[in-house]
């Protein structure tokens, strides 16, 4: 039942784009990871390739379906995705100070990455039915709401604050995008200042404001994460015009900079390339984006469009935050870079927001006349 | 209008989409400033740190408390030692250096080596621990030739210092490097990480929260031989709270003397407020052992002896109290009513109980005692009859509310509960009902009762005190480096409500009363252990280690050392307002007048005497 059509309309260039922050992900994992360590090289980057191999997999199987059974099963899967977190906190695996991980054999799953894409989901199928060109009342949002804040609270209950927190910018972002009324635009904005303004007076403890300021201001904590940004930025500064060359880089052979492999993998690929190669994955990691919003743009159904610009928002965000704090521009959360930075789950989430974008921009012509194409 | 755009308003969506893509191309130009900022505009100062120098993080242990005793005597201290460290990457070649140290040092070349290769190092610029604690002499010849010796880094380290060795061993405990599985628990060792130091028993342990203190670091900028450049950012270390105890070290050593050669225990406290003034557990083992790692050979040793030195004998070593618990089941057998004091009983030596005989430990029989004379004979006859009234249960409903049979919660690790039986506990237990005569034998100690010195010390404490049952602490105060006293982290001063004996005034002077015959009367079992002018009350105990059951006709053979029965004294003084209560078990030490009392009266004697005769007393 496979439509030719699919392979005619096909996103070579988009999917492209992708392949190759795959390949600098590659090659920047093997630097980081297996060259100049002293013992045996590391063998993640194969497991990488692997879960690479998984996602492309997984981003086929996302690309079939026509992203219209999406809008009929969102509840579905957002359902079953709060279930997954809600297990996370009952039978979750331990693991640098917070429960995130589900274990089923040999596979690790982080249900939180999955959440986001289910977010997306919900608020995409709600949204494509109630919005007006004067923008969304204060009453229209109370759905979305509650909708984001079931698995707000999961996640934070983890506790993994960066994910948390970029589940409502995907949301927020969703929302501003599909237009909001301005009063009630300007009443969330007094209305979330004044409850982070109680709660920092009423509620918060001593040792917890210590955390938020050292989260804000990583020099308050020179011997944790402002020893990890000092660190970060050596690298990057240090790569210059052109680089060090690929595997070449000496801080992150020293395991100067934590977590080199997963969160600040950018500094050794900066490191290594300098500005002209980190300026290039920065534009490619843009253009992308852009992309992702045309393919928006392009897409005649409401659901297809904030979909698109739903999952647009989930890698802009990523990436924004992550180099950002890499350069010390942002405060360090745990937020991998996508395409690039280790770990399966949010691979895996990755591709399947790539694979939604294929599926509607390749599906922008055939789908029009209504029909559901598998 | 709502229709039209869910079919699809280009225009509107273009606008919408627009403005997306503005916020996209400004926030990515951001990003590309700052890298161009960071990589072109800086790129040459940070070039610099990552060539020349590096940013490295020395950590900066705390300073562990010290531990004195009540006078501010220091028992705990640290002393400087050195350890040699080297850092691999700027030692290179690491052979061609480790070949000159040692050739500097006198260390075994090989022993460097194994050092170096012992693990696979994936980060070259961590220290890595030559050897711990090197002597003055390599430590010179390391600063002699410190230009030849590029990576080398000989780092201070505070030792555990325990000033007086053996001497308290069990309860300050000691510390050690912290294991795998101690790490595994976040909640204790959350911010530690391997190789750093933990208390491992006794106060080092319970205690090892407050002692241990904040670590702080700093991020230094080394140079290519390793050596600190500048320093960056420092986070000072928090050093760990200063132990003020109890503990008088005077008493402790002068009872750790007269427990020399002895098993057994001693626990010495002042009655009115728990405060534990000596707290001996024999033999012991000089804790200067486990800092550095233990010997091996030290190690067997320890734990092939069968006396068990590294056992805290006082909180952990469950004795049948023997005759000691005479005291419970008097008090007990007066406030139920099955005796007063002018009940009297006929010991003719032994005790007829249906068809079987129980033994009193003197052949000849006592006549005609009462409680008092009972007491401070220690007729066993008239106890079988009490106990026998009572009844097993009534007995423990005593034994327990006098806080037996439960750890006492003083500030130490695994404390032993001791036991009270009941009927309820034996069926539990064996899964048969209590038999009556069981009761005869648990009413002069013999039976399943269990407890341990430091128990019975605060047993004798609250019937001297006449009624307040002391909840025995080890600590007097806790300050901090600067000697600011630190209120409310002792986790023994949590409970604080008072508890006392469930006894009537006149009760308890009678009970009193035999025990200050036990010492001060012309039959007193402890009479040979009278002070002039000092009133002790106390008493005696022979535990047996066979036969537990005086049932049985047994014969008065010479036994093994082994089998001689334990020997206990209980005591306070003096008898009005007493200022010491004393606990001695010495094991197999056959009959507690003939080796426990004699401790217990030095000890008395050398608390209750004036300060300048009590410092020539110590002397001698």
């Amino acid at each position: 039942m496979f439509d030719r059509r699919l392979l005619i309309y096909f996103n070579w260039g988009f999917f492209g784009l992708v392949l190759s922050l795959v390949c600098v992900g590659i090659v920047t994992l093997y630097s980081a990871v297996a060259v100049g360590t002293a013992g045996p090289p590391s063998t993640l980057y194969i497991k990488q390739i692997t879960w690479y191999g998984i996602g492309l997999f997984i981003l086929a199987i996302v690309f079939m379906i026509d992203y219209r059974y999406f809008d009929r099963w969102a509840y579905v899967v957002y359902g079953a995705c709060l279930i997954l977190l809600a297990a996370v906190l009952l039978f979750g695996r331990y693991g640098g100070g917070s429960k995130r991980w589900l274990g089923f054999g040999p596979v690790h799953l982080q249900p939180s990455e999955l959440v986001k894409i289910a977010v997306v989901f919900v608020l995409a199928h709600y949204y494509s039915r109630v919005m007006e060109p004067r923008g969304l009342t204060l009453r229209e949002l109370i759905k979305p709401i509650i909708l984001v804040g079931l698995p707000f609270v999961l996640i934070v209950k983890q506790p993994d604050l960066g994910t948390a927190m970029l589940v409502v910018l995907i949301a927020a972002s969703i929302t501003v995008f599909v237009k909001i009324e301005w009063k009630t635009l300007i009443f969330f904005i007094f209305a979330g200042a004044g409850s982070a303004a109680m709660a920092w007076l009423f509620f918060l403890k001593s040792y917890q404001k210590q955390r938020i300021m050292t989260f804000l201001d990583p020099n308050r904590d020179p011997l944790g994460t402002g020893y990890h940004i000092i660190q970060s930025k050596i690298a990057v500064g240090s790569g210059r015009i052109s680089g060090k060359g690929l595997f070449q880089g000496t801080q992150n052979t020293l395991s100067f900079i934590p977590e080199q492999h997963t969160d600040f993998i950018f500094s050794v690929w900066a490191e290594e390339v300098g500005f002209i190669g980190s300026a290039c994955v920065i534009l490619a990691f843009m253009i992308l984006i852009i992309w992702g919003l045309r393919i928006a743009h392009e897409c005649r159904d409401p659901f297809g469009t904030t979909l698109s610009v739903g999952v647009t928002a989930m890698i802009f965000w990523q990436v924004v935050i992550n180099i950002g704090m890499i350069m010390g521009l942002m405060p360090v959360v745990g937020m991998p870079l996508p395409f690039i930075s280790y770990g399966g789950s949010s691979i895996v989430a990755v591709i399947v927001c790539v694979g939604i974008l294929l599926n509607v921009s390749t599906r922008r012509f055939i789908a029009r006349d209504g029909q559901v194409i598998g | 209008m709502s229709a039209y755009i869910r079919s699809g308003d280009r225009e509107w969506y273009k606008k919408r989409l627009n403005g997306g893509i503005l916020c996209v191309v400004a926030a990515f130009s951001i990003l590309i400033a700052r890298l161009f900022h960071l990589q072109i505009i800086e790129g040459e100062e940070y070039q610099r740190l990552s060539l020349n120098n590096c940013i490295r993080l020395r950590s900066v242990p705390p300073s562990r408390g010290l531990i004195f005793d009540r006078d501010g005597r220091l028992l705990v201290d640290n002393r400087p030692s050195f350890n040699l460290l080297m850092v691999l990457k700027d030692a290179a070649p690491v052979h061609e250096t480790i070949h000159r140290l040692s050739v500097y040092t006198g260390l075994p070349e090989g022993e460097l080596l194994e050092a170096v290769n012992v693990r696979n190092r994936r980060n070259s610029y961590k220290p890595v621990m030559l050897k711990a604690d090197i002597s003055r002499d390599v430590l010179a010849a390391i600063e002699v030739n410190r230009y030849d010796l590029p990576g080398v880094v000989v780092d201070p380290q505070p030792k555990r210092f325990y000033v007086h060795g053996p001497s308290a061993a069990h309860l300050l405990g000691y510390i050690g490097e912290v294991s795998p599985g101690e790490l595994a628990d976040e909640a204790l060792y959350g911010d530690l990480s391997s190789g750093d130091f933990v208390g491992k028993f006794g106060l080092e342990k319970s205690m090892d929260r407050l002692l241990r203190g904040e670590p702080g670091g700093r991020q230094v900028e080394v140079s290519a031989t390793g050596q600190v450049v500048k320093v960056l950012r420092t986070v000072e270390a928090q050093p760990g709270l200063n132990l003020f105890l109890t503990i008088d070290h005077d008493l402790q050593a002068k009872a750790e003397a007269l427990m020399d050669g002895i098993t057994g225990s001693v626990v010495a406290m002042d009655p009115a407020t728990g405060h534990v003034l000596a707290l001996v557990s024999s033999p012991s083992f000089d804790p200067n052992d486990f800092v550095g790692g233990l010997d091996a050979a030290i190690w067997d040793e320890m734990l092939l002896n069968p006396h068990a030195p590294l056992e805290n004998r006082a909180i952990k070593g469950e004795y049948p109290p023997a005759s000691t618990y005479k005291i419970v089941t008097a008090m007990a057998g007066l406030e139920e009513g099955v005796i007063d004091e002018k009940s009297t009983a006929f010991c003719p030596g032994y005790y007829e109980f249906g068809d079987r005989i129980f033994r009193c430990w003197k052949k000849s029989g006592h006549g005609t005692v009462n409680v008092i004379s009972a007491l401070s004979q220690s007729c066993d006859v008239f106890f079988y009859q009490v106990g026998e009234k009572l009844g097993v249960d009534r007995l423990a409903a005593y034994a327990l509310a006098f806080a037996l049979g439960r750890a006492t919660g003083i500030q130490l690790d695994r404390e032993a509960d001791g036991l009270i039986p009941t009927s309820r506990w034996k069926l539990a237990r064996f899964g048969e009902p209590w038999a009556e005569g069981e009761t005869l034998p648990v009413a002069i100690g013999q039976g399943f009762n269990l407890t341990t010195p430091l128990q019975m010390a605060c047993l004798t404490s609250a019937v001297g005190n006449g009624g307040p049952i002391p909840r025995p602490t080890l600590l007097d105060r806790i300050e901090n480096a600067d000697g600011q006293v630190v209120e409310g982290k002792d986790p023994q001063a949590a409970g604080t409500e008072m508890r006392f004996l469930p006894v009537s005034p006149e009760n308890l002077d009678l009970v009193r009363e035999g025990l200050r015959r036990v010492v001060n009367g012309p039959h007193g079992t402890a009479r040979g252990s009278k002070i002039e002018g000092i009133e002790i009350c106390g008493k005696t105990g022979t535990g047996q280690v066979i036969g537990r059951d005086r049932s049985e006709d047994t014969q008065e053979v010479a036994l093994p050392a082994h089998l001689m029965p334990h020997a206990w004294f209980v005591a306070y003084a003096p008898a009005e307002n007493p200022q010491i209560a004393v606990a001695v078990i010495v094991e197999n030490g056959e009959h507690g007048s003939g080796t426990a009392a004699p401790i217990a009266r030095e000890l008395i004697r050398m608390h209750l005497v004036s300060g300048d005769e009590r410092t020539e007393t110590a002397d001698v």
